[in-house]
């Protein structure tokens, strides 16, 4: 046997990290009043799966600690448990150790053993805890959970760890197997020896249902158990024994020394959190130690968006395609091919009669070299949920860090977009819904106050609009202050104090370097550096920001993308002989024109009167020196009126051309950036033509 | 006599087992001038064909072309050196030269006159270029060589390719 598992690894880690987000959108979404097993079911089966496949591939730190959250999981699952804050809470935390383990392993690290040491005694301590307060959860116990996992992070060494493992007295298992038990090849007999060797089995069987002797079915098992094992052992110990027949029977294990449970759990500790614990559950020491695990488990986040970038620059090499896009690719393929041989069949004996089928030929080819493009370029779709599904997350702990009620709210997750652009809008995304959580949304009382449901809203919306994706981030919260942002800008020199803004301008001035409203600078956001490079990651992309804001209601952040990165729908235009692409999104309307309508401004600047407003004119022809072509041609022209930057203004060019898709090409990648110019591509007849960068071309004309 | 002979020795040597010693240079006419680069930078000889001409740029640097879907700048040596300019016909030839480090590689084509022979030159006979002060710039010559009796100047090619340099040194 020697099959290279390695080569499995990378799935392995994809499927272990989809999991990972399944199971943390799953535990954000669970509400404590209204569980929803579903939901728990899904947790269950990402801890499963990752278990299952950690343990094949030999990972055994993550099957053992995996098998761990299992169990408390199955309980949950099976309603012997109560699902309590203080355990999500712990669950979350593991949830982020585990991918921290996966992380190192992946990228051939050490796991840190300290950390996880803390997250396992966490859950151990809240999965033995947790099996007292299972039988009547009272707010009373499950402070004591709390106060317990407290406990233990604070004790995070190993030793004293195990000595908790080794509390137990002894364990009850009512194991009752499935009929088909046998059937799947395990033995009854050979668990109990495996339970015989940790410590003293006493074993009764309950043969009540065991039928009469000529009914009875040899490869039936109709016999169930009470064991009960005696001695110092782990309730997962157990479990790993029953773990080959976990899905063939009905199993019910429960410590046989319950009362006595909590204490022995905190003996082992600091004598003084036990004082706590069994003295005074309601002062307010409890409580503090309580939060206290709550930052605990924050402090891990730093780390954890680190390990989600690392995690997206493995992960970029590799992408998965959904079957049937490829079904149809497939399809296109074939179509292609037939096609193709029907062309070399006209070809071959070519006569003049058979140039209606050519020409029926060269269509349908054409169609299909369409097709066949559009699905390539769906491949590299990806739903913005892979961005979205972090932001849940994200929010309950910031909010949960700043006090303050957000409820997040997903629209239009599936909306798909460039693969490029999904990685490269997650960074400017967090630092927007941060702005929006920290600035935006005010604190509970003060929206009571301003008559606002204390709950904020941040609605993450995602639609396809003509070619762009839109993504707004729209909250509820208290709005930008305009005035506030003039006397800023002014006080840090930014605009002179006599200028008059227009309401987009002065929420523009957000974006410029260095400036911050925040009064006071916290850790989340609010150092003034940010919103520039918000924008200038977003500007790289191809899209722009837009900001509308009312003073009291909200703030609606607007982010607009191309699609795609690789392809753009451009308006071929002449200038002289030589044709340039204006990329069409940015193209407001085209006017034909003659050189009277064009007013001097100065001697110099050209300006064109756009339904009362005048717009300042670029002539391509002057700006790009082009002599070649008829000059007298440019006393009539087309002026493109185009938007670059939020600013309107015109190109004056020879002649339009027609509309096109064109295929970016780099300039840069055997040259260098030209100004006015953000790529090339490679026309019908094979030439190249300049795509125009209208934003770039409007500064330079500036110039 | 007997030294020659030797010369003649070691050159064959050098020929038949191409050892360090020995590079290979494909020459090139501009004018009267004949020019060599390294072998091993030149990716193709096409000959030339209408460009796509870049706006604001300097004269030489001609435009770009579509090389099997690449964007490839095209230089105009000629313009480069400051020599007279010369119609492009269809014989005109352009040599596609690829420069840069392992990072980054980058294609380029240059317009020369024609293109002439491989030649074999032995290291050891390049001998260092003249100093010609401010008059002549000399910065892209490695080296000159003699082949049958006629001076052929051996280029850099990442000299002659950085752009970025050009451009620092107009501004």
């Amino acid at each position: 046997m020697s099959i290279d598992m390695s080569q499995f690894h990378q799935v392995f880690f994809e499927e272990c990290f989809e999991g990972l987000e399944a199971m943390e959108s799953g535990l954000l979404t669970l509400d404590m009043g209204d569980i929803d097993s579903e939901i728990i079911n899904t947790i269950f089966r990402g801890a499963h799966s990752i278990k299952g496949g950690s343990g094949t591939f030999g990972f055994t730190v993550v099957a053992e600690y995996t098998h761990i959250m299992e169990t408390l999981l199955d309980e949950m699952r099976d309603g012997r448990r109560k699902v309590t804050q203080p355990a999500v809470d712990v669950l979350l935390g593991s949830v982020d150790c585990l991918r921290e383990m996966l992380t190192a392993i992946q990228n051939e690290q050490d796991v840190n053993n300290a950390s996880v040491a803390k997250h396992k005694a966490a859950l151990e301590v809240v999965l033995n805890g947790g099996s007292v307060t299972a039988e009547a959860v009272s707010p009373v116990e499950q402070e004591l959970t709390s106060e317990v996992v407290a406990a233990v992070n604070v004790v995070s060494d190993v030793v004293e760890e195990k000595s908790v493992e080794l509390e137990e007295q002894g364990w009850k298992i009512a194991f009752c197997p499935y009929l088909d038990l046998l059937k799947t090849g395990n033995d009854p007999v050979r668990l109990f020896r495996e339970l015989n060797e940790l410590g003293e089995l006493t074993t009764v069987a309950n043969i009540q249902d065991v039928p009469a002797f000529y009914e009875l079915d040899p490869e039936e098992c109709n016999i169930s158990w009470d064991l009960k094992v005696m001695g110092d052992i782990s309730d997962g110990e157990i479990r790993e024994i029953f773990n080959w027949v976990e899905g063939d029977c009905e199993m019910e294990i429960q410590p046989l020394v319950k009362a006595v449970k909590p204490v022995p759990v905190t003996k082992k500790m600091d004598p003084e959190p036990v004082a706590v614990a069994t003295s005074n559950n309601f002062s307010p020491k409890p409580v503090e130690v309580k939060s206290k695990v709550v930052t605990e488990t924050k402090k891990a986040e730093p780390q954890d968006s680190d390990n989600d970038a690392s995690k997206t620059t493995a992960k970029a090499s590799s992408i998965r395609v959904d079957t049937d896009k490829i079904d149809t690719l497939i399809n296109m393929v074939g179509e292609v091919v037939i096609t193709q041989s029907m062309l070399g069949l006209v070809g071959e004996n070519f006569s003049m009669d058979k140039v209606g089928q050519l020409k029926r030929g060269l269509a349908q080819l054409e169609r299909h070299t369409r097709d066949l493009q559009q699905s390539v370029m769906n491949i590299r779709m990806l739903p913005i949920s892979f961005v979205f599904s972090r932001f849940p997350r994200l929010v309950h702990d910031i909010s949960s860090k700043l006090d303050k009620k957000i409820a997040l709210k997903l629209v239009g997750e599936n909306t798909e977009v460039d693969k490029a652009v999904v990685e490269l809008i997650n960074d400017p995304l967090v630092h927007l819904i941060r702005n929006s959580l920290d600035h935006g949304i005010e604190m509970p009382a003060d929206r009571v106050a301003a008559g606002k449901p204390e709950t904020g809203t941040i609605e993450l919306k995602a639609y396809h609009r003509g070619g762009h994706i839109v993504i707004e981030i729209i909250d509820d919260g208290r709005g930008l202050d305009k005035d506030k942002l003039l006397s800023k800008a002014i006080e840090k020199g930014l605009i002179e104090e006599n200028n008059l803004l227009t309401e987009k301008q002065i929420f523009e001035l957000i974006f410029m370097p260095g400036f911050s409203t925040a009064e006071q600078l916290t850790d989340i956001s609010g150092r003034g550096v940010g919103m520039d490079v918000v924008r200038r990651n977003i500007q790289s992309l191809g899209g722009n920001i837009e900001i509308i804001s009312e003073l009291g209601k909200g703030t609606t952040i607007a982010i607009h993308l191309p699609l795609t990165l690789a392809i753009l729908d451009g308006q071929s235009v002449a200038v002289g002989d030589e044709t340039y692409i204006v990329p069409l999104v940015s193209i407001i309307e085209s006017i034909n024109i003659t050189e009277r309508m064009l007013n001097k401004v100065a001697g110099k600047g050209e300006t064109f009167r756009l339904r009362n407003e005048y717009l300042p004119v670029i002539r391509m022809r002057s700006i790009f020196n082009v002599h070649s072509g008829n000059p007298t041609k440019s006393k009539e022209g087309v002026l493109v009126v185009v938007e670059g930057q939020g600013e309107l203004c015109c190109l004056l060019v020879d002649e339009l051309l027609g509309q096109q898709q064109v295929v970016i090409k780099s300039l840069e990648a055997n040259y260098r950036r030209v100004e006015g110019v953000s790529g090339a591509t490679i026309l019908g007849d094979g030439s190249v033509a300049l795509i125009l960068d209208v934003p770039g071309l409007v500064r330079f004309s500036i110039r | 006599m007997a030294q020659e002979a030797e010369n003649k020795d070691i050159d064959q040597y050098h020929y038949s087992k191409n050892l360090d010693n020995a590079v290979q240079y494909l020459s090139f006419a501009l004018g009267k001038e004949e020019y060599g680069v390294d072998i091993l930078r030149v990716q193709e000889i096409r000959s030339w064909e209408p460009v796509s001409r870049i706006p604001n740029v300097p004269c030489y640097e001609k435009g770009v072309v579509n090389l099997r879907g690449s964007i490839v700048p095209i230089l105009d040596l000629r313009e480069r050196f400051n020599l007279s300019k010369a119609e492009y016909t269809p014989l005109t030839v352009v040599v596609v030269l690829q420069t840069g480090d392992s990072n980054k590689t980058r294609i380029m084509g240059v317009v020369v006159d024609s293109v002439s022979d491989v030649i074999n030159v032995d290291k050891t006979e390049i001998q260092n270029a003249p100093d010609f002060g401010a008059k002549v710039s000399n910065e892209f010559i490695n080296g000159l060589v003699s082949v049958n009796e006629r001076m052929v100047m051996l280029l850099d090619v990442d000299k002659l390719l950085k752009l970025e340099a050009l451009d620092q040194d107009e501004s």
